[in-house]
């Protein structure tokens, strides 16, 4: 059992990197803490990879430290870590049977036949693996494979971590929620800290309790699906998750607030007396379509748009508007009709975001 | 099951059928026409009908070369297989010194049989040969050309250092297409480095192994120009292999009709010993 | 053009792959056909591009007779899952391809495939090789060279499944923009009902290769025919629970009841499939009539901006789709609310007998 810290951790591929944009990872400070169920979620090329090869021990990171329970590792190889990997393809071994498969670790290990076999069919019974026990590992369809490799993993009782690379990528869309609730079960019933990689926000949030959004080598927000879905740290996060992503729109300040084609919105004290020190003029507003307010006929604080398209999604709407020269996607419940002629629209106060330099400023309230 | 259906696709084969048909298909049943008949000239054929099969199929010398042809197909594959496995093994997997080793490898298998032959005959000798004369030279009495044990190793070493390369290429490109993550599960699983070559390359090598094992076999079963450049096929009969008796048979006593036989015999065996090896193979993959 | 298929079948080996097949696309429409893996969707579309032939049936366009024309003569295009360029050429060569193919004057090549390069955000890349683009630049360079000559027909084989779900729905908006002002046919297979709705236009329904059903995307999400049509388009699957019917009121598997309300009063006794979509079932009752469950939590997914909440009694499970975040532990006691007026109800043989009525709050 393991708590992983990344201390003061980087990464890059070239032997002198100059500039952040050498980085693979750039300089990171990160705990994951031991029996936690966490995701690392990003788009490709955001890092995450390298991240997680850099904790199995397959890469040396080029900077910082890699700490298990305080100890370094660094230099350790990965069979001395202790930690299981499932990967994006299953791997088996083929020639084997599952039983043999799941019985590989320990017989390396030269634990007693005795206990590989009530090990084994532990670990077996709990997969849903016994029927197939004894078939030959290549004949298994793929979700079975991802089983038997992450059973590998379950065998050993040394395992202080089970580490996840995209491993849905081949499983059949029916099978994947049974694989994910099977998942989710075994980590409540094995306290083992697992780290999820993966691209698809689905996938990470329903796995797990914390998830650390990846973007240019950096994890930008490190939150629960809720606090990613409601307070994105960062424009990033904000436009990843959630499907549309949050309406950003490009600002200035202005008297009471900010503004954008002369169309005014207005902030609370606390952000105006925050907004007045500042000297960057990179300032963004957002706001998900979850939370702007449609409305039928003009309102207080409501700004009069135009509709350009809306989709039809049977659960809802997603109606896109012009408000100014910006384009802001809203959505609507089903049983709400399509608005004819002009959209009134109003941001209620609380889910509106303001960004700095792409980070969000947070409201003490 | 998603192919184009387009029966003008009959015609672009047609040009390979004809060809076979020249190339293998007419000679092969000249060869068959032979078999069955006693030809003195051009007008003086009789058909004889298995006659000649039965003549060839008692003949002691058939019968000695053919061992000797199984020991030697069977040496050749007892050491070229693992010794490919071996090299291919070490070799490193990227980089320059990789493609410098490929280039390595690939030398021995531009050379003609008739120059590696040559190139051994001199090579091999104990008074101007540089390896014949080192053997002499360290106590060892060495000679291809009176020692039938000489000649048999000489012959198979030549085999070797001709063809290993072939089976160590072939387990290369096999070893290179077994992705990363397998060998990481490995290590992660802390299978010893006999577990990883037992468990993850072996079984992942099996069908560039039964290509390799196919062609060693059926090539080094035909095998004809080394021993006759090297010792003729001698001393005494020691490295006549079944191809130098076929010939002997057909060239050097003119026996058109026995030899006929004895090379469909001899196409049967190659076929038959193929086919066991392949379908035993195949079968083994669908077992569970 | 117009493409018409009549009784369509194709058997191969003994295995039918799609069976009686009838359905007529209408020149400039967008027509998305929807069903799992394995339902014919490809095999469809095949025989659509003469890449193979009806074992009966025939295949018309514009009323022509073309079963049996091979690809070749046909004026068709085809975008693949798998990003299929030519390597070896720089994108503006790989749009630029199908024009050679067809002689046009080099002059107005140039043209072309600046406009439909533009058209698909990929200017910027037109000197580079696909194979040093992005996975969503390489799909955009497939479907140039798809768009770039007049094909009377466009079949897009799940063209975004391999692409990562930001930028499915970058491109799924762009679609529908591209074929606003096409005249051309635009064939979309997909897996995911929800790509058919956002994509809209028309949609047919695969499975096990046959039709179950076409029409405008909205008809069909809202009435389907049959319970196979239901469960094909609702994802997650609609929850269908065995009620009866009696004089007065409905039972769930001797269970739960609830009187007979105005839209379900015209049913007969008896026994009956309730179909309802996840996204109706709630966490808090709507409405006076919602009927109330005692449920543990199964899983809670959360996709981002949704959950899905997979429940359980011992009776049935059901699953919900919820807007937001909504976190639960398995196993947490909760009660959800069906709303019992808008309830699908299917016959035993699975046909449709009724749909909700559709009541819009102002």
């Amino acid at each position: 059992m393991a708590e992983i810290h990344l201390k003061s951790l980087a990464h890059s591929y070239f032997p002198n990197p100059a500039t952040s944009a050498d980085y693979a990872i750039r300089e990171m400070d990160h705990v994951w803490h031991q029996g936690g169920a966490y995701a690392l979620l990003g788009p490709s090329g955001c890092g995450k990879s390298t991240l997680l090869n850099i904790i199995s021990g397959l890469l040396q990171p080029s900077e910082g430290e890699v700490l298990f329970d305080k100890v370094r590792v660094n230099e350790m190889p990965p069979k001395e870590r202790n930690i299981a990997q499932v990967f994006q393809f299953p791997v088996v071994y083929d020639s084997m049977t599952v039983y043999d498969n799941l019985a590989f670790p320990l017989r390396n290990a030269k634990v007693p036949e005795a206990r590989v076999r009530a090990k084994v069919n532990e670990v077996a019974e709990i997969l849903e693996l016994h029927e197939v026990l004894h078939n030959k590992a290549r004949n298994l369809s793929a979700d079975e494979k991802q089983k038997v490799s992450m059973g590998r993993g379950l065998v050993r009782d040394d395992v202080s971590a089970i580490l996840f690379d995209e491993p849905l990528t081949v499983i059949d869309p029916h099978l994947k929620w049974k694989l994910r609730r099977k998942l989710k079960q075994i980590h409540e019933q094995f306290n083992i800290t697992m780290i999820y990689v993966t691209h698809d926000q689905l996938e990470a949030s329903t796995f797990a309790d914390k998830i650390a959004v990846m973007y240019g080598g950096q994890i930008v927000q490190f939150g629960t699906p809720r606090e990613l879905f409601e307070s994105p740290n960062h424009t990033f996060v904000g436009f990843f998750i959630g499907s549309p992503g949050m309406n950003l729109i490009e600002v200035r300040r202005s008297e009471g607030g900010v503004s954008f084609d002369d169309i005014q919105i207005p902030l609370s004290d606390e952000l105006n007396a925050y907004l007045a020190d500042i000297p960057s003029y990179n300032l963004k507003i957002g706001i998900r379509p979850e939370f702007v307010h449609v409305w039928d006929k003009p309102v207080d604080d409501a700004y009069a748009t135009e509709l350009i398209s809306h989709e039809d999604l049977g659960t809802h709407k997603i109606l896109t508007l012009r408000l100014g020269n910006q384009s802001i996607k809203a959505r609507l419940d089903e049983d709400r009709e399509l608005p004819e002629g002009k959209v009134y629209i109003s941001f209620p106060q609380q889910w509106v975001k303001l960004y700095v330099d792409e980070f969000l400023i947070e409201e003490r309230s | 099951m998603n192919k184009t259906e387009n029966n003008k696709a009959w015609f672009l084969v047609l040009p390979v059928f004809v060809l076979v048909a020249f190339s293998a298909v007419i000679p092969l049943m000249t060869v068959v026409n032979y078999s069955v008949q006693d030809i003195f000239d051009q007008n003086n054929a009789y058909f004889v009908g298995a006659e000649w099969f039965r003549e060839v199929l008692r003949d002691p010398r058939l019968h000695d070369s053919l061992l000797r042809q199984f020991i030697y197909s069977f040496a050749v594959l007892a050491i070229e297989i693992p010794l490919g496995i071996g090299v291919a093994l070490m070799m490193p997997t990227k980089g320059r010194m990789a493609s410098l080793c490929l280039i390595l490898l690939a030398i021995p298998l531009l050379i003609p049989w008739n120059v590696v032959g040559t190139i051994w005959q001199i090579f091999g000798r104990g008074d101007i040969g540089l390896f014949g004369a080192a053997l002499n030279g360290l106590g060892i009495d060495y000679n291809y050309a009176s020692n039938p044990a000489d000649a048999w190793a000489t012959v198979l070493l030549i085999d070797v250092w001709h063809w290993t390369s072939l089976v160590a290429l072939l387990c290369y490109s096999g070893l290179r297409a077994i992705p990363e993550a397998f060998y990481q599960a490995a290590e992660i699983d802390r299978a010893s480095k006999w577990a990883v070559f037992r468990y993850i390359q072996l079984p992942r090598l099996k069908s560039v192994l039964v290509i390799g094992v196919l062609l060693r076999f059926m090539d080094s079963f035909m095998i004809y120009t080394e021993p006759f450049v090297l010792t003729g096929g001698g001393p005494g009969n020691s490295t006549t292999f079944l191809s130098q008796t076929l010939t002997k048979m057909a060239v050097g006593q003119f026996d058109l009709g026995p030899a006929a036989a004895f090379s469909l015999v001899y196409f049967l065996i190659v076929l038959l010993v193929s086919w066991l090896f392949f379908t035993t193979i195949t079968h083994m993959d669908k077992a569970k | 053009m117009s493409l018409t298929l009549e009784n369509v079948t194709r058997v191969v080996d003994g295995v039918p792959f799609i069976a009686d097949a009838n359905i007529t696309f209408e020149p400039g429409s967008f027509n998305v056909l929807l069903g799992r893996t394995l339902a014919g969707k490809t095999s469809l579309m095949r025989l659509m591009a003469g890449l193979d032939k009806p074992t009966s049936g025939r295949i018309l366009m514009d009323g022509g007779d073309v079963t049996g024309v091979p690809v070749q003569q046909r004026n068709i295009s085809m975008v693949y899952q798998q990003f299929i360029n030519y390597p070896s050429m720089t994108v503006r060569e790989n749009i630029a391809s199908p024009l050679r193919l067809a002689k046009m004057p080099e002059s107005q090549i140039e043209k072309r495939v600046r406009e439909t390069a533009a058209m698909l955000h990929i200017e910027p890349y037109l000197d580079r090789h696909p194979l040093a683009l992005s996975g969503g630049q390489q799909q955009r360079t497939a479907m140039a060279r798809a768009l770039v000559k007049d094909a009377g027909l466009i079949l897009f084989d799940e063209p975004l499944v391999n692409l990562d779900y930001k930028l499915r729905e970058e491109l799924r908006f762009e679609m529908r923009e591209l074929f606003k002002e096409r005249r051309s046919i635009a064939v979309y297979a997909t897996t995911e009902p929800h790509e058919a709705l956002a994509l809209g236009g028309t949609t047919t329904l695969l499975h096990e290769g046959r039709i179950v059903q076409s029409g405008p995307v909205n008809t069909v999400y809202s009435t389907p025919v049959d319970i196979t049509a239901a469960e094909l388009f609702s994802e997650p699957p609609i929850n269908l629970i065995r009620g009866r019917v009696s004089d007065t009121e409905v039972t769930f598997d001797e269970y739960a009841h609830f009187p007979l309300n105005q839209d379900l009063r015209t049913l007969a006794p008896g026994e009956y499939w309730f179909g309802v979509r996840p996204s109706h079932v709630g966490l808090v009752p709507h409405n006076d009539d919602d009927l109330e469950l005692s449920t543990l939590v199964e899983l809670a997914e959360i996709s981002g901006s949704e959950t899905f909440m997979h429940v359980r009694n011992e009776h049935f499970g059901l699953v919900l789709q919820l807007s937001g975040v909504h976190e639960y532990h398995t196993d947490t006691a909760i009660k959800v609310y069906l709303p019992t007026h808008k309830l699908f109800v299917f016959g035993m043989d699975g046909k449709l007998i009724q749909a909700p009525v559709k009541r819009v709050r102002g």
